[in-house]
């Protein structure tokens, strides 16, 4: 390869720019999103490992059934009965989309499409 | 430790197969992990096997001048419909026009006249052979078991393709983000966002709640009538049994679902 | 080879820069569309499909058409069309990108087109449309580049080849007739429900296509020193010609059809298009100059002695492809939607930003022709002063 040391120097540079965000939070731990959990409610749809972890499947799943195949029932592993609905479901616990969801997915950097149609409760109580 | 230009361009293709390759691994190892007891019905859902919708345009005329359209308004405003100004970018679901536009192959000086003035509404009419279906790249509209076209906004592609197949014009397409077109918002019903085709879905999430379409439910006419075409004793059968019923563009064989109760 | 397209003369960079801004102020009216929707065309409720698509379909039509060089040359051993043939298959390599790019800019929601492969639909025409056309362009820049390539290292292309060009070959008319098919079966869109509809993209593909293959040609001799060869240039301009009477015919077929048998539904397109209706005559102009050109097209290349001259030659083959456009571009879409379903009419007429997105998907192509081009003639050439060289060599 020619000019080696030049490249490999570069190389180190851009490598140290792009990890900048780690050096300087560096052991701390403030950014750890906290999603504010509904206080009327005890328990999720499943447990809370669960719904961390595979609410996406959970919903995406939800919406295959709804639409598709017309079964508008969850039943729980807890054998607890849900309407599938983003809106009137998840939402009437979660009331508020900004604290909850967005807490989360604005830290993992996701940013999923479903608010473009599917109304947050803060943004239908702003828009009468 | 030299790389060539060839050698270069094959690892950057592996690693890009390969990262692909993983998604997709990855993805189908996570799909098992929903953790359902089961999905089902809701008891007091009204199940069929062919919806239909049959409309006495003779009621419907005589009852125009006092309801003020309340099937459009009340279906607009459940389904969060947009009022667009703009003809060319409209977006509806149920409309009114005149018999020479809802049924133009028939024009015929008398019946024209015999039908001026009266309305007609119009609607996607969830045809038994939907061609829209048939063309859509994505399996996002669909017939359902129950008959009913349906549309997942969540896969639509916004290609138009459905709406270069419909011939009766059912369809609109979002040309603009449709909130600020949405006076009065429904909170239990989504809107639909940019670049996506809707219609008229029968009210499929009111039947699966034990409700008739809210058209229906609306009109103090009672000119809509809602019914299972494969259930022998239904309402809707023994109307068309009865009364001289059309159907727009049925020589396309496309079998609509809506009947126009003429006589 | 790439390295090929990186230098060149101060012409072929003011070429290049051209392009490169026009593409750049298709992307800026791109974002636009991006950000604020389809809304920014010109089409509506009842055209929903317009400019893109009309030039989506020409293209695919220009695409196919290679064949009409790369067949002889391979098939029938014409080797006449030796240093023509790499000018039809990257002209396809480009104009299927084209395609590529004009169906997506026409996508509502561009962020899911991926949806059309995860949710695989084999009833849907647009899933073989999207099959053959990718398998199309990888087939053309893999025959393209491994013959060029082997010129370039001054062997011939390697035998496993063989198999690939002449399925490239079988596959060419595919692609337009899916195509077609996208329109064809359509009820209700009496325009397009026409069995014709196949050959007659077939017949206007391969005339405007080859005819832009003779205008590049021609261009290529005067800034390049390309020489396309007498005898080549000839057989393709009688391709041209044959193709384009043919495509004609099958319009006045479906004219005589529509208005002999009487058919009202059938009739109506073409009026609107041609005279007008309801005080809408927004595109008979545009069906008219296509008209004329293709007068001017017969007359210029149908009579041998005009077709020999090479500046009526260029000016046949212009009307050709602008009559063609003109019939694909302005008369296809529009007159399949109008009129509407309900029998009215909407005009459609293309906005500013939608006209800059479409020069932009058209300067991307012509700059990927360009390298690709560049790249050919210079290894075509270079070959040859090797030779010269050597000769000059001998001599001393
Ligand atoms: C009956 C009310 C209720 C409904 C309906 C509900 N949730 Fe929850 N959700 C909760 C409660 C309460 C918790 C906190 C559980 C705990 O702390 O054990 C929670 C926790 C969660 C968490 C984990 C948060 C964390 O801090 O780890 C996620 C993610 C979640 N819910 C998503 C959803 C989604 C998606 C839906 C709709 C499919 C939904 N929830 C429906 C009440 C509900
Ligand atoms: C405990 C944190 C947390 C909460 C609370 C949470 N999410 Fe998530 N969400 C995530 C993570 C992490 C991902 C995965 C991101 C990834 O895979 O890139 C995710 C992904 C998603 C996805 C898939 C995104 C994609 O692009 O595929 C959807 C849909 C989603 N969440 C919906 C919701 C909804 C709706 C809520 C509120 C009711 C919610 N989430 C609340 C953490 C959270
Ligand atoms: C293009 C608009 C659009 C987008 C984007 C969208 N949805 Fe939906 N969604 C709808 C519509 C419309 C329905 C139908 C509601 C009904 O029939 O009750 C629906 C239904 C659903 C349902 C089932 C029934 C219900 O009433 O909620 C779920 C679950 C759902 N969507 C989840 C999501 C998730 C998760 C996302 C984001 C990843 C998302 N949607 C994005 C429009 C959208």
């Amino acid at each position: 390869m020619y000019n080696t040391g030049k490249v490999m120097f570069f190389i180190i540079v851009l490598i140290i720019f792009f990890t900048i965000p780690v050096w300087l939070n560096w052991g701390r731990l403030e950014a750890v999103p906290q999603p504010e959990l509904p206080k009327e409610e005890k328990k999720c749809i499943e447990s809370k490992e669960y719904m961390r972890a595979y609410h996406m499947k959970l919903l995406d799943d939800w919406r295959k059934k709804a639409i598709r195949e017309n079964q508008r029932i969850y039943e729980a592993s807890d054998n607890e009965k849900y309407t599938i609905s983003l809106q009137r479901t998840c939402m009437k616990c979660h009331n508020n989309k900004e604290k909850f969801c967005d807490r989360c997915h604005n830290f993992v950097i996701t940013h999923p499409d479903c608010w473009g149609c599917h109304i947050a409760p803060e943004v239908a109580q702003k828009w009468q | 430790m030299a790389i060539k230009r060839r050698s270069f361009l094959k690892l950057t293709g592996l690693t890009l197969l390969g990262s692909t390759l993983s998604t997709i691994i990855g993805n189908l190892l996570t799909r098992g992990e929903v953790k359902a007891k089961g999905y089902t019905q809701s008891p007091e859902a009204l199940v069929g096997k062919r919806w239909v919708m049959v409309i006495d345009v003779k009621k419907c005329k005589e009852g125009r001048s006092t309801c003020g359209a309340k099937c459009i308004e009340a279906c607009h405003t459940l389904h969060n419909v947009p009022l667009i100004s703009d003809i060319k970018k409209e977006i509806k679901w149920i409309w009114e026009d005149t018999f020479e536009h809802a049924f133009p192959e028939q024009t015929e000086k008398y019946l024209e006249e015999l039908f001026h003035g009266t309305p007609f509404l119009l609607l996607c009419n969830h045809c038994d052979n939907p061609p829209c279906v048939r063309v859509c790249p994505t399996k996002a509209t669909f017939k359902n078991e129950e008959g009913i076209v349906m549309m997942d906004f969540h896969r639509c592609i916004g290609c138009r393709f459905c709406m270069a197949a419909c011939p009766f014009g059912a369809r609109s397409f979002n040309w603009f983000d449709p909130r600020p077109y949405i006076k009065k918002v429904n909170p239990e019903y989504p809107t639909r966002m940019k670049g996506v085709v809707e219609k008229c879905l029968f009210c499929y999430e009111r039947l699966a709640q034990g409700k008739l379409p809210v058209c229906v439910e609306a009109c103090p006419e009672k000119a809509l009538i809602f019914g299972d075409l494969a259930d022998e004793n239904s309402e809707v059968n023994k109307i068309l049994r009865e009364r001289v019923a059309l159907r727009r563009k049925a020589e396309l064989g496309t079998k609509p679902s809506v009947f126009y109760l003429m006589s | 080879m790439l390295e090929k397209a990186l230098v060149g003369s101060k012409k072929y960079w003011i070429w290049v820069l051209f392009l490169l801004s026009i593409i750049f102020i298709g992307f800026l009216c791109y974002l636009y569309q991006f950000k604020v929707g389809l809304g920014i065309t010109g089409m509506s409720r009842d055209v929903s499909w317009g400019f893109y698509i009309a030039n989506f379909t020409f293209l695919v039509g220009v695409a196919a058409s290679a064949v009409m060089v790369v067949l002889p040359y391979y098939w029938h051993d014409y080797k006449e069309f030796g240093r023509i043939t790499i000018l039809g298959e990257f002209l396809a390599v480009a104009a299927v990108t084209m395609c590529i790019l004009f169906v997506f800019v026409d996508l509502g929601q561009p962020m899911r087109v991926l949806n059309v492969l995860r949710f695989l639909s084999p009833r849907s025409i647009m899933f073989y449309d999207v099959i053959v056309l990718s398998v199309y362009l990888l087939l053309n820049l893999l025959c393209g580049w491994t013959v060029l390539h082997a010129e370039y290292k001054g062997t011939k292309y390697p035998s496993w080849l063989k198999p690939f060009i002449y399925l490239a070959i079988i596959w060419a008319p595919s692609i337009h007739i899916v195509t077609a098919f996208l329109y064809q079966g359509l009820p209700g869109r009496h325009y397009w429900l026409t069995a014709i509809m196949a050959p007659k993209f077939l017949a206007s593909a391969f005339s405007s296509g080859p005819a832009l293959i003779v205008i590049v040609a021609l261009l290529l001799k005067k800034v390049a020193n390309f020489d396309p060869g007498k005898k080549a240039m000839e057989t393709l301009s009688k391709i041209v010609i044959y193709a384009f009477i043919l495509f004609v015919l099958f319009y006045l077929f479906e004219i005589f059809t529509a208005f002999y048998s009487g058919i009202h539904t059938h009739q109506v397109s073409f009026k609107y298009l041609f005279v007008g209706m309801e005080k809408h005559a927004e595109w008979a102009p545009f069906m008219w100059a296509a008209v004329i050109l293709a007068v001017i097209a017969i007359l210029f290349l149908a009579i041998p002695a005009l077709r020999k001259n090479e500046t009526t030659l260029a000016l046949g083959c212009i009307a050709v492809f602008f009559s063609c456009w003109l019939e694909k571009g302005a008369g296809l879409i529009v007159g399949g939607y109008t009129p509407t379903p309900f029998e009215t009419i909407t005009p459609y007429r293309p906005t500013l930003p939608e006209i800059g997105i479409t020069l932009g998907v058209w300067a991307t192509g012509f700059l990927i022709m360009t390298i690709l081009y560049k790249i050919a003639l210079e290894v075509k050439t270079s070959h040859e002063l090797i030779v010269k060289y050597e000769g000059v060599l001998y001599k001393k």
